[in-house]
């Protein structure tokens, strides 16, 4: 069997094993469907409110995007502007470091307090995705070739054209994997804040759903919504490698293939 | 300019002076200056590069240049050669000393030890990147890419990327890169170092073929006395810790050279004599 195979065939006998497993164990133990639901009743569930979630996810996925992208640009923007300024990065690094740090769980709360819930659910998948993008791309941006450097001072290149022309794309392999991070974070930061928010009950994303499934005992719905969610993510972080290795392949160590 | 030449000359070649200075520049390694074309290009005058770290790179170093010529700087490493070059194209700056451009400042190609190409764009890309720098649109800079390619045996690879061509074509890239403006001076850093001895005697010769066909000036550093020999006019022979010029011996043997040169009794000769002086250069440092 051939590598590729494997690497497809195996994970798929895995979640075969696995669902089996499940359903068995609803039937044996005879687990009402509050508790546990079959793997049949979910998927029934995720046919049945089709409408609804599929309508959440986009709520949710809409979110997202907003926030990878301001996570992108802040992040990147971000690198750039210390790496121009020792200046501005001793004064606000240290910022962006606690703001990483700071578990968003416990941020997601006062945000709402002080912004309309859409804009603190984006705020929260800005403030979890923006780092790793910035933290990346400074890296990338630090660790340029000193004598591509060298040779750039030797033709007179402006401020500008080191960045554009050297900094920016030596750095780019360091941001995509920065944004990969970031696809996948973004949609955390997003789900948090509307769990968050899911009290005060005026979404309409996909862990909104969750959480008001939950108050209602709809466990087979909180499933449901779970396993698009995870879908989601997993989507997410296809497309972002995809795109990454459409942008390094011509290049880049990490997308090359090598013959043995 | 001219002036510069010939106050070494009576400098070296007078009774007395500073002790290390007259028997180092020992009139059976001075050389006759072998083609007293034109002017100075460029020269050195008592250039001393101390690094932060205390180390002494240069140490008086005087050394000039004539258009067109091309000269080694040949020395064991840690001799200051590259520091050497690195001042003369302005990358670094002397502690203390002077360079003077009798003709103005030269427009400078530099090849380093490594290709040093972008990685993320094609040889044609590469190439292009000082006119890119410079501000010239790529129409106007077409035919001079192409034909800094052509001349390094690349035409066919001007879409390749970096990674995909060999270490020798790499550096074939990086050549003509820093010729694709036609500078006047060109500055190389042990560009051959780390290549196989195949492949560093046919880019010797490619480059031998370069240099006579634009007659542009070559400063050449090197730490293979088989090198300098085969390639160089003029062969500047340092000492290592500080760096300063022990030797100049000119290489008098007819251009084209090719494998006949580097199997000839005088190419052998030549060889003798360098190492013997880049020996006393390294005896009289330890």
């Amino acid at each position: 069997m051939s590598d590729r195979a494997l690497r497809i065939g195996l994970p798929a006998l895995v979640l075969a094993a696995g669902v089996l497993l499940w359903d068995l164990v609803v039937r044996i133990f005879a687990i009402p469907p509050f508790v546990l639901p079959a793997p049949g009743l979910v998927l029934t569930t995720l046919i049945v409110d089709g409408g609804l979630l599929w309508h959440s996810l986009l709520v949710t996925l809409l979110t997202t995007f907003e926030g990878f992208a301001l996570a992108a640009l802040g992040g990147i923007g971000l690198a750039v502007l210390f790496n121009q300024s020792r200046l501005v990065e001793y004064s606000f690094y240290p910022y962006a470091v606690i703001l990483q740090v700071t578990p968003v769980v416990a941020i997601a709360p006062l945000l709402l307090i002080f912004l309309p819930q859409p804009l603190a659910v984006l705020a929260c998948a800005w403030i979890v995705a923006f780092f790793p993008v910035l933290a990346n791309t400074t890296l990338g941006l630090n660790s340029i070739d000193h004598n591509l450097l060298a040779l750039f001072d030797l033709y007179k290149a402006s401020r500008w054209q080191v960045l554009w022309n050297l900094k920016l794309p030596s750095a780019l392999p360091q941001t995509l994997a920065g944004l990969r991070i970031a696809g996948g974070l973004s949609l955390v930061g997003a789900v948090v804040a509307e769990i968050a928010a899911g009290s005060a009950g005026a979404g309409s994303g996909l862990a909104y759903r969750i959480a008001e499934s939950g108050y209602r005992l709809n466990v087979p719905r909180m499933f449901a919504a779970l396993l698009l969610l995870s879908l989601a993510g997993v989507a997410i972080f296809f497309a972002l490698s995809a795109v990454s290795h459409l942008m390094l392949r011509r290049w880049h160590e990490s997308a090359v293939k090598r013959e043995r | 300019m001219q002036v510069d030449v010939d106050a070494r000359h009576k400098f070296t070649l007078g009774p007395a002076g500073g002790r290390t200075r007259v028997a180092a520049r020992d009139s059976i390694y001075m050389a006759q200056p072998s083609a007293p074309s034109s002017g100075t290009i460029v020269s050195l005058r008592g250039v001393s590069k101390t690094f932060e770290s205390g180390t002494v790179a240069l140490s008086n170093f005087d050394f000039s240049v004539r258009a067109g010529e091309f000269v080694s700087l040949l020395g064991p490493s840690g001799c200051g050669k590259s520091t050497a070059l690195r001042i003369v194209s302005g990358l670094g700056e002397a502690s203390a000393g002077t360079v003077e451009w009798p003709g103005g400042t030269a427009q400078i190609g530099f090849v380093f030890q490594e290709p040093t190409l972008m990685p993320w764009a094609n040889v044609a890309a590469n190439v292009r990147l000082p006119f890119t720098l410079g501000r010239t649109d790529e129409s106007s800079s077409a035919a001079a890419v192409s034909q800094a390619m052509a001349r390094v045996g690349l035409a066919e690879f001007a879409d390749a990327y970096p990674r995909e061509l060999s270490g020798g074509m790499k550096m074939r890239a990086s050549i003509a890169r820093a010729l694709v403006t036609e500078p006047q001076l060109l500055l190389m850093d042990e560009p051959f170092a780390a290549l196989d001895e195949i492949t560093r005697f046919r880019l010797n010769n490619d480059l031998l073929t370069v240099w006579q066909e634009l007659r542009r000036t070559v400063i050449f550093v090197t730490h293979s006395v088989f090198e300098s020999v085969y390639l160089s006019q003029r062969i500047v022979v340092m000492t290592p810790r500080p760096g300063r010029v022990f030797a100049e011996i000119a290489i008098d043997a007819p251009y084209p050279r090719d494998e006949r040169f580097r199997t000839s009794v005088d190419y052998a000769g030549y060889c003798r004599h360098v190492a013997d002086a880049l020996a006393k250069a390294m005896g009289g440092a330890a």
